[in-house]
């Protein structure tokens, strides 16, 4: 085994194994009189290692590795079906698995200090450390599974288990009472959407008589399970990465605790739908009939995404709707053929939001409350957060030279030459289509974060009461250390090393031409950068306007009548409610009354007729003397006759 | 091979004989202590059984036929001596990589539930009288998955009948008696129609020795088809099969707990190990023939029983129903007819014995400690018994087939197995069987919403954190059999590929 194929292998295994052993704590600390409990300080210890073990893993992958490789084992057989637990490694891998250890690193150090009694606990609530710890570690590790996997299935594996990492942890926080059913909608929805990914999987799989990514890859498929089975992975990637119809979980999955919040948007989940795509793009690059569906579903998430995060009031809600958009433009970026494009925005994105979440969380622990309407003015109390807050907002508007600025012209290029000049691998209206919803989304995207800087760190303090102040050390240092990455990363799209790491490996065998994606640079700057950075002074600029008249007011008033709709994000709720949720209640309880009254009924129906029927034979029975008398003397008068008549026959 | 047979003959005789000692030995605590240790002795026999076999673990050869062998059964051990000589019924044991991971889930869940009584009794009579009568449904269990002979298989396949009624009427909830008489009155309904498919296929091939028959043993195709009928009906009631399923609800609701995990993890086993091993067995052209039936009413009860659970307000007939959608998989499995769809199959099986045994002694423990089943009085476990909850929530989630646990491989590959069988029918299943899928998670999170988040309900809140050893002792090993056969199926699939080749060579 090379030292890169053991590395990439123990990539996940490290953080699982540090998941489990933290599973089996004590969830509930035992009351001792001084200082912390001695379970708490194990699973901070195991959480912290865990992390930090995964991104010297994966920082020395980087290193060592050199094009691609990979290594499997059979892992079982099913009937001439083999699974195989395997790795897949080459550059992308590594840079997506560095990216996620250093946000887990993050979470699991900031999380120390925020799940700690808060200056606005009224009494001192148990914050069941330990479980918490263990599922971020298990979580880290299924998203790493994910990244290094080379079977479908064993993917498969660690993308359920995100997804009920993501359900464990959005329930985490007991006092809320919203929590409970953000964190079981957040579990469904993906769910619903995993149907489609895994029939999606079955289909490549049986199709290629391997669940080997390789293999798949290299197998020559019929167009028609192609596209299908592409457009069934998709399902579940709408699922995973909030995209339209399957996006409603991720706001109200801003129920968890923050820190989780940043994982789920930063590192896992939403990023793992993006990922695979990737992964999977020779495959897609053939189905141009997904690839368009991909288009539609990321132009629409991309401007449903913008749009809500307008009129939000709640801090996390703004964030939330802004991963929505952001991931709208990775995958319109997939759609328009540039697997690279989206996978350098989804590293900046994962830089630069779980900056703003964390700095958000800071926020929040230091006003007791998510809502903008009641900070304002946190800019001189809270120096540090502020200015990490700018980097992260400028960097998610496409400010130059921050890094979402080079990610974002890198989507908007590629969109642009395929609308323009047919590249990509599919029609030039879906180029079209996600370049003037990107172009779009620059504006409204400026115009948000500008609102919510706004609202948030200028102006005059809502609530006067409290004393907000910066974060502690270990809530102080991962904001500060992520606000490097969010601010330079994008300058190393001019590295050649970083672009050629982001370039997929050309495939092993003959059959899948190399040329598919032609290496190109990811930095383009032109003229045609113009037109977003006009788009994003125009955005910021009216934001700007509108708060210079009005203070105290709320930006959002300019959107008028519009404002509850956008606040609602267009009431898909509602929709999704009356068309989905309602129908499968009405039915399951229509189902249950058939099953007792019909099926069931049947079953003791036949058992009352049996009865009925022997208590009618036996009054019968219970008959007078002359009766029985009678019936005695017409049986023995039947047989008699029986007897003659079958014996004068015979 | 002497050990082998020896083995097999103390795997019936152990807890045959010890049942007796049990009833026998007047002082209760005593008896059942003996119970406990006859219980262990049997699983200690069952677990060497794979030794003297004569291929690997993982390879499969075929062996040169031997003349009175037939080519679809290679048992690893067999045990066969006249029983009733003028009837030509003999008495033939024999186990193979489809019967013994069964018939080591029979021994393992019968010890958990006998340790489980040594520690609690339920209220009813006395703890001896039901660790003897659980030893005498283990020896009818054991014996149907051991039989080679099919006048045996039905005769083992009986014993169970009488002492699992008087475990659910004698040991059982406030309904006890309707339950225990449905049950008894259901499977014997099952039973006549298994007697009569018996006799059938005796007549017919002049033989009752299952080497003989599997492959059909050359009866006509009209009567493979009345006999395929009437084993699929028998065996559909165990299962049991949608619509023939009302019997369970109640039984597993009124049952005790022990009593429960008996009869989902491992009395169902015998429906869908008689299907696989006698109906399509003996009768495989007529399991050709009867596949996409047996196909379409499997994915309604994965449909229906979704749905009944999704609307279900009782904790132990939520989990009694969300057997009826398991166990449609299962058959899903068996009626494709694919080498991957018969191994999911049984890996299913297995997996559903060991999640649903562990869900139903969690379910018991949440009833026995607030005293109510309504979904509507339990409120915020995880408040006050936070390891309870966990492991409520683990089993929940192992059930509900996340990847990685036990019950995955069962769902995800009888899926991939009905797409694999291709056309607009089996394509159509596989769509309903994932959609199948979702909807146990709706329903299991709905159970877990309900009963471990929020606030503390009255009947909650008066909870001790804590569990007990013996609870703790029970439940471990089948905590750690989901996780082990999730992430090394090959415990169970590696035993069973050789077997499930060979009975797919004889399918038509």
């Amino acid at each position: 085994m090379s030292t890169p194929v053991l590395l990439g292998a123990l990539l996940p295994v490290v953080p699982l194994v540090a998941g489990l052993v933290g599973l089996l704590l004590p969830p509930a600390p035992r009351r001792t009189e001084t200082g912390e409990a001695p379970a708490r300080r194990f699973a901070i210890a195991l959480g912290v290692a865990g992390a930090a073990a995964s991104l010297v893993l994966a920082l020395a992958l980087l290193a060592t590795l050199d094009g691609l490789a990979d290594a499997s084992w059979t892992w079982v057989d099913l009937g001439g079906l083999t699974v195989t637990l395997g790795v897949r490694l080459d550059g992308t891998v590594a840079l997506v698995g560095v990216a996620v250890a250093a946000v887990a690193l993050a979470v699991q150090v900031y999380s120390t200090g925020y799940l700690k009694r808060g200056p606005h606990d009224d009494v001192d609530v148990d914050h069941r450390y330990p479980p918490y710890a263990a599922q971020v570690s298990l979580f880290t590790a299924a998203m790493l599974l994910v990244v290094v996997s080379d079977d479908l299935i064993l993917l498969l594996v660690g993308w359920e288990v995100m997804g009920l990492c993501s359900y464990l942890l959005i329930a985490h926080d007991r006092r809320l009472p919203e929590a409970p059913a953000a964190a079981m909608k957040a579990f469904l929805v993906t769910r619903v959407g995993d149907v489609g990914f895994l029939l999606g999987i079955a289909l490549l799989g049986v199709s290629a008589g391997s669940f080997r990514i390789a293999d798949v890859l290299g197998h020559e498929h019929s167009t028609a399970t192609l596209t299908a089975a592409c457009l069934l992975l998709l399902a579940g990637v709408a699922g995973k990465s909030a995209q339209f119809p399957l996006h409603t979980w991720l706001p109200d999955a801003m129920a968890g605790p923050t820190p989780i919040s940043a994982l789920i948007h930063a590192a896992t989940m939403v990023a793992a739908g993006v990922y695979v795509v990737a992964r999977l793009f020779p495959l897609f690059a053939q189905a141009p009939v997904a690839l368009a569906v991909l288009g539609v579903m990321a132009s629409v998430t991309l401007l449903l995404g913008a749009f809500a995060a307008t009129a939000q009031d709640d801090l996390k809600r703004v964030l939330a709707w802004s991963t929505v958009s952001q991931i709208g433009y990775m995958t319109g970026a997939l759609a328009v053929g540039a697997p690279q494009a989206a996978l350098f925005h989804l590293l900046t994105h994962a830089a630069f939001k779980a900056l703003l979440f964390l700095a958000a969380g800071a926020v929040i622990h230091a006003v007791g409350t998510t809502l903008m309407s009641r900070m304002g003015g946190l800019r001189h109390t809270m120096p540090v957060t502020f200015w990490c807050t700018v980097v992260g907002l400028g960097a998610l508007a496409g400010l130059p030279p921050l890094s979402g600025f080079f990610s974002k012209d890198g989507v908007l290029y590629a969109a642009e030459q395929a609308a323009l000049n047919g590249a990509g691998h599919t029609a030039a209206w879906v180029g079209w289509l996600v370049w003037l919803a990107g172009l779009l989304g620059v504006a409204v995207t400026a115009w948000y974060a500008t609102r919510l800087l706004l609202r948030t760190f200028l102006g005059e303090s809502r609530t006067p009461l409290v004393e907000p102040h910066d974060p502690p050390a270990v809530m102080r240092w991962p904001v500060l250390l992520l606000a490097v990455p969010a601010a330079l990363l994008g300058l190393a799209g001019f590295a050649g090393a970083f672009a050629a790491r982001l370039r997929p490996v050309p495939p092993a065998t003959r059959e899948q031409p190399s040329d598919l994606l032609p290496p190109e640079p990811l930095v383009h700057l032109s003229a045609a950068v113009l037109l977003p950075l006009a788009l994003l002074v125009l955005g910021a600029g009216l934001a700007w306007a509108r708060w210079r008249r009005d203070r105290a007011g709320d930006p959002a008033a300019t959107l008028g009548p519009l404002r509850p709709l956008f606040a609602r994000a267009f009431r898909l709720d509602d929709v999704q409610h009356a068309l989905v949720v309602r129908p499968a209640t009405a039915l399951a309880a229509a189902t249950r009354t058939a099953d007792e009254v019909v099926v069931d009924g049947a079953v003791t129906g036949s058992g009352r007729a049996a009865l009925g029927l022997g208590g009618g034979l036996a009054a019968l029975h219970r008959a007078t003397l002359p009766r029985a008398a009678a019936g005695v003397l017409a049986g023995a008068l039947l047989i008699g006759l029986a007897a003659a008549l079958i014996g004068g026959v015979a | 091979m002497i050990l082998g047979e020896f083995l097999l003959v103390a795997v019936l005789a152990v807890p045959a004989l010890g049942a007796v000692v049990v009833a026998a030995i007047p002082h209760d605590r005593a008896a059942r202590v003996v119970g406990v240790v006859v219980a262990a002795l049997t699983l200690l026999a069952t677990l060497p059984l794979p030794a003297g076999r004569e291929r690997g673990w993982f390879a499969y050869a075929p062996l040169p036929p031997s003349p009175e062998a037939s080519v679809a059964i290679h048992p690893w051990h067999q045990v066969d001596a006249p029983w009733v000589p003028g009837l030509d019924l003999r008495f033939h044991l024999g186990v193979d990589g489809i019967s013994w991971p069964l018939v080591v889930l029979t021994a393992l869940l019968t010890l958990l539930c006998c340790y489980y009584t040594l520690w609690k009794v339920p209220e009813g009579s006395s703890g001896r009288a039901l660790v003897a009568l659980l030893l005498v449904v283990e020896v009818g269990i054991l014996g149907t998955f051991l039989a080679f002979d099919l006048v045996l298989f039905f005769v083992f396949f009986e014993v169970v009948l009488l002492p699992m009624y008087a475990v659910i009427a004698g040991w059982g909830g406030p309904d006890r008696r309707r339950a225990a008489r449905k049950f008894a009155l259901y499977t014997l309904f099952g039973s006549v129609l298994l007697l009569v498919g018996v006799f059938v296929v005796v007549a017919a091939a002049g033989t009752a020795d299952l080497l003989a028959l599997t492959g059909s043993a050359g009866m006509s195709r009209g009567t493979q088809l009345a006999a395929f009928t009437l084993l699929a009906l028998a065996f559909a009631v165990k299962s049991p099969l949608w619509p023939l399923h009302s019997w369970l609800p109640d039984a597993h609701t009124q049952a005790p707990t022990v009593g429960s995990v008996i009869l989902a993890g491992v009395l169902l086993k015998m429906g869908t190990y008689g299907l696989i091993r006698i109906a399509v067995g003996v009768a495989p052209e007529g399991a050709r023939w009867a596949a996409p039936v047996l196909g379409v009413l499997a994915v309604a009860a994965i449909l229906v029983g979704g749905l009944v659970c999704l609307a279900q307000t009782e904790l132990k007939r939520l989990i009694a129903y969300s057997s009826v959608g398991h166990m449609g998989f299962v058959l899903l499995g068996i009626a494709t007819l694919t080498a991957t769809g018969l191994q999911a199959a049984l890996i299913g099986n297995v997996a559903h014995g060991v999640i649903t045994g562990l869900l139903f002694f969690l379910a018991g423990a949440v009833k026995d400690r607030t005293h109510t089943g309504d979904l509507g009085d339990l409120s915020g476990l995880r408040e006050t018994a936070p390891r309870l909850a966990g492991l409520l929530g683990f089993a929940a989630v192992a059930s509900l087939g996340l990847p990685g646990l036990a019950g995955f491989w069962g769902e995800a590959f009888v899926v991939v197995a009905a797409v694999q069988v291709g056309g607009a029918l089996w394509t159509t299943l596989a769509v309903l069987a994932a959609v199948g899928g979702a909807l146990t998670a709706a329903y299991f999170l709905r159970l877990l919403r309900q009963v471990t988040h929020g606030r503390p309900s009255p009947a909650v809140a008066r909870l001790t954190p804590g569990l007990a050893g013996a609870e703790l002792a029970a439940w471990a090993p089948l905590v750690l059999l989901a996780l082990a056969v999730g992430l090394a199926p090959t415990l169970v699939l590696g035993v069973a590929e050789a077997p499930v080749d060979a009975l797919l060579e004889v399918l038509p």
